[in-house]
């Protein structure tokens, strides 16, 4: 069974204005065990994608399905879904002033064991889980002490936010330009970090600009989202080419 | 309470296992409706008070005639009707209680579920008649047994009246005057017990003094007086209240604190409040106006006020600090949370008398529902008050888009060398915010507990270890249902 299924998915931002078209009929499998990238125009919809998938409000689905674990998921609360597993890593992470990163990851944990009627998490469990965690992704321990986000570089936010995936183990790790604002030693920790996450039963969905990133995380299938539809889908080479071309030939095409 | 079950433990600990016991009936007459000076007579016959105590209260009862409800706070509520009222009243006998849990309101029990309170105290807090109920008393009286080796006296302010009347009588009323505004006066009237509390020179007293281990203080809880006195070089920490919320029959609640703090000492007062707030309407909340006050006597002295507020329909509060001694600082750390349709007007006074005085104030007040909230305060600089200081941070976080928040600060500054600074922000809990935690797995509520407690932060940390974890908890109950 398919991890991920999204059928003709059609969604709108809501403005004051009435609703803007952003998503314009998605066909999108991710089965267990696959990495997929996704590539595409600035305001193409990727994050827009990423955020219907992760139930953020302000969106209206309009026309099609999603489907995740067998499940209806556009029926699912956002906190539900994440519970169920899902997990998204921010294009922007959020600050949250004066909570600790490490309260705040030991809250998501709990809320998932209560949610599976499971005890809460031991201190000592969990202060050993952030330690090697944090240790394998280059996170100065420190860090977790300051509150969420708060004061952290472009970099040590995108390092944090896959951090958290990796404590919170998702089976379906969405990341958003997780790449972006990281240096080049960084990329490769992150990547590394994020590669150490890849399983038979774990998807992926990795929405990037650079086919850098997909060197280091090797994708199955590539596809190309322009213009709120998917204009093409291939293997990764797909994704070298279109670092030599662009999307002209794409944007054209949506024009 | 419960706030302080750690504290319980650990002296039962030092003292060996809990007994149990029963308390004897303290059975005795009421007085009739109203407010004359034939009750206050009687409550201070009733108290055995000295005779200058009785003068005192009946000068300040003169005083309260001629004086009119003050009206400038931003609170709206009923007249209260001071004739239909009673003034003393003994303890409840068993017979008016309820027998056990089952009789008490599920509502309030969910909520002491929440805070995680032990059956035992609800029972407690829930007034379920004594001789069902673990009792404390054996636990206090080692409690204080060790204070009073130590030269501590911690007791009941009619107790130390009695055995202690030049100290009483050289301080009740030495920081907030008998005249000093109409619901102080009032107490000062008809006020029925509270604490007394006496550190000597030197101790830095090792336990917090807690209100929990007074004993025999129900139905105190009206017109509650309070007075602190650290002597030179002292240190003690003072706890008030529970995080529980607490019915009384009264809705009128006009308490008087008076703290004094000599050469080179500290007192350190954390109040946890959570009185009745009525139901979604205000409907049956408790009218809090309290009147509460510190003087910083000595040089180097030092008053630090913490308080987490967030029950009553209506509060009115300025714990505020008299920066007499040169060098001496007040600070005053505050979380007020008004939900549904709770009113609060609160904030401090900073009063700059001496040299190089010092003083901070953080407040984090947090709105939701209907609920309106003012932070109001002043800080004043005397002429003499050369290089004095004030910090002032004032935040506010709304949640939802029908309350309130006001921020109405007075500075009066009359000396140039003195440094004020002021600094207030409003925000919202953004959806941002909100959605980052969901979708990591936090529910709405816990979420929204999340956010507001790191909003709080500063404040909640000055609170000693115990009160602090429950005034967290006691953060995210306060604002069920205020989002979604
Ligand atoms: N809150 C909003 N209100 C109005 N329009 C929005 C809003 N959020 C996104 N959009 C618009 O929706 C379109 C898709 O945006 P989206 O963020 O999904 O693009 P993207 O593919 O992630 O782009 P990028 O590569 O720059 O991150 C853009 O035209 C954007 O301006
Ligand atoms: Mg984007």
């Amino acid at each position: 069974m398919a991890l991920l299924d999204i059928k003709e998915l059609h969604a709108t931002i809501d403005e004051d204005d009435g609703a803007k078209a952003i998503l314009k009929g998605i066909d999108l499998t991710i089965r267990p065990g696959e990495v997929h990238a996704v590539m595409g125009p600035n305001g193409a919809g990727k994050s827009t994608l990423s955020n219907v998938i992760a139930g953020r409000p302000g969106y209206t689905v309009t026309q099609g399905s999603v489907t995740y674990d067998g499940a209806d998921l556009l029926e699912m609360e956002a906190d539900e879904r994440a519970r169920a597993g899902l997990f998204l890593a921010f294009q922007y992470p959020v600050e949250i002033p004066g909570v600790a990163t490490a309260t705040f990851l030991k809250t998501a944990i709990n809320a998932r064991r209560k949610a599976a009627g499971e005890p809460e998490i031991e201190a000592l469990d969990f202060l050993k889980l952030m330690k090697s965690t944090s240790k394998r992704l280059g996170v100065p321990e420190d860090m977790l002490k300051r509150p969420v986000n708060v004061g952290f570089s472009g970099g040590e936010k995108k390092r944090v936010e896959v951090l958290q995936m990796a404590m919170l183990e998702p089976r379906l790790c969405v990341l958003d330009e997780t790449d972006s604002g990281l240096d080049i030693d960084a990329l490769k920790v992150v990547a590394d970090g994020v590669n150490a996450l890849r399983a038979p039963d774990r998807g992926m969905l990795v929405i990037t600009h650079y086919q850098r990133l997909l060197d280091y995380i090797v994708p199955d299938v590539v596809h190309v989202l322009a213009d709120g539809r998917i204009v093409k889908t291939g293997d990764k080479t797909l994704a070298q080419e279109l670092e030599a071309k662009g999307y002209a030939e794409f944007t054209g095409a949506a024009a | 309470m419960a706030a302080t079950q750690d504290t319980v433990d650990r002296i039962a600990e030092v003292s060996g296992a809990y007994k149990y016991g029963f308390v004897t009936d303290i059975e005795s007459d009421k007085a009739p409706k109203g407010l004359n000076e034939d009750i206050i007579r009687f409550i201070s016959a009733k108290k055995a008070e000295p005779e200058w105590m009785l003068a005192w209260r009946l000068k300040a009862y003169r005083h309260w005639l001629t004086m009119t409800e003050p009206s400038w706070q931003k609170v709206v509520y009923p007249p209260i009707d001071y004739q239909d009222a009673y003034y003393y009243a003994a303890p409840k006998s068993d017979d008016d209680r309820p027998k056990s849990l089952d009789e008490v309101d599920p509502e309030l029990l969910r909520t002491y579920e929440k805070l995680g309170i032990p059956l035992k105290e609800q029972e407690m807090l829930a007034g379920v008649a004594v001789d069902a109920v673990f009792d404390s008393v054996s636990v206090a009286t080692t409690y204080k047994k060790k204070l009073e080796q130590m030269g501590v006296i911690f007791c009941p302010i009619s107790e130390a009246a009695q055995r202690f009347p030049e100290l009483v009588q050289k301080y009740l009323g030495s920081v907030v005057p008998y005249s000093d505004n109409f619901f102080a006066t009032l107490n000062s009237a008809v006020f029925t017990d509270g604490s007394f509390v006496y550190v000597p020179k030197g101790l830095r007293c090792p336990m917090e003094l807690s209100t929990y281990f007074r004993i025999n203080e129900q139905n105190t809880g009206q017109f509650e007086r309070t007075l602190i006195i650290a002597d030179e070089g002292s240190y003690v920490s003072y706890l008030e209240g529970c995080t529980a919320p607490q019915r009384d029959d009264n809705q009128l609640h006009a308490a008087v604190v008076e703290l004094v703090a000599m050469d080179d000492a500290e007192i350190k007062y954390s109040t946890v409040q959570n009185w009745y707030p009525g139901d979604e309407t205000g409907k049956g909340g408790i009218y809090n106006f309290v009147t509460k006050r510190g003087a910083c006597r000595g040089r180097n002295s030092k008053i630090m006020w913490t308080q987490v507020e967030t029950g009553s329909a209506v509060t009115w509060k300025y714990p505020s600090c008299i920066l007499q001694g040169d060098n001496s600082s007040g600070e005053f750390y505050s979380v007020a949370i008004t939900n549904n349709a709770q009113q609060a007007d609160t904030g401090t006074k900073m009063i700059h008398i001496g040299k190089n005085t010092r003083s901070r104030i953080i407040s984090k007040g947090i709105s939701a529902g209907r609920a309106d909230q003012t932070y109001r305060g002043l800080v004043k600089v005397m002429p003499k008050a050369t290089g004095a200081r004030n910090f002032t941070q004032c935040d506010s976080l709304l949640i939802g888009d029908r309350c309130g928040a006001h921020t109405v600060p007075y500075i009066e500054n009359r000396c140039p060398s003195a440094q004020v600074e002021h600094e207030a922000t409003t925000s919202r809990i953004s959806e941002d915010q909100l959605f980052y935690c969901l979708q990591r797995g936090i529910p709405e509520e816990d979420a929204v507990a999340l956010i507001v407690n790191g909003f709080c932060k500063e404040v909640l940390q000055t609170l000693p270890m115990e009160f602090a974890v429950e005034a967290q908890k006691l953060v995210g109950i306060s604002l069920e249902g205020s989002v979604g």
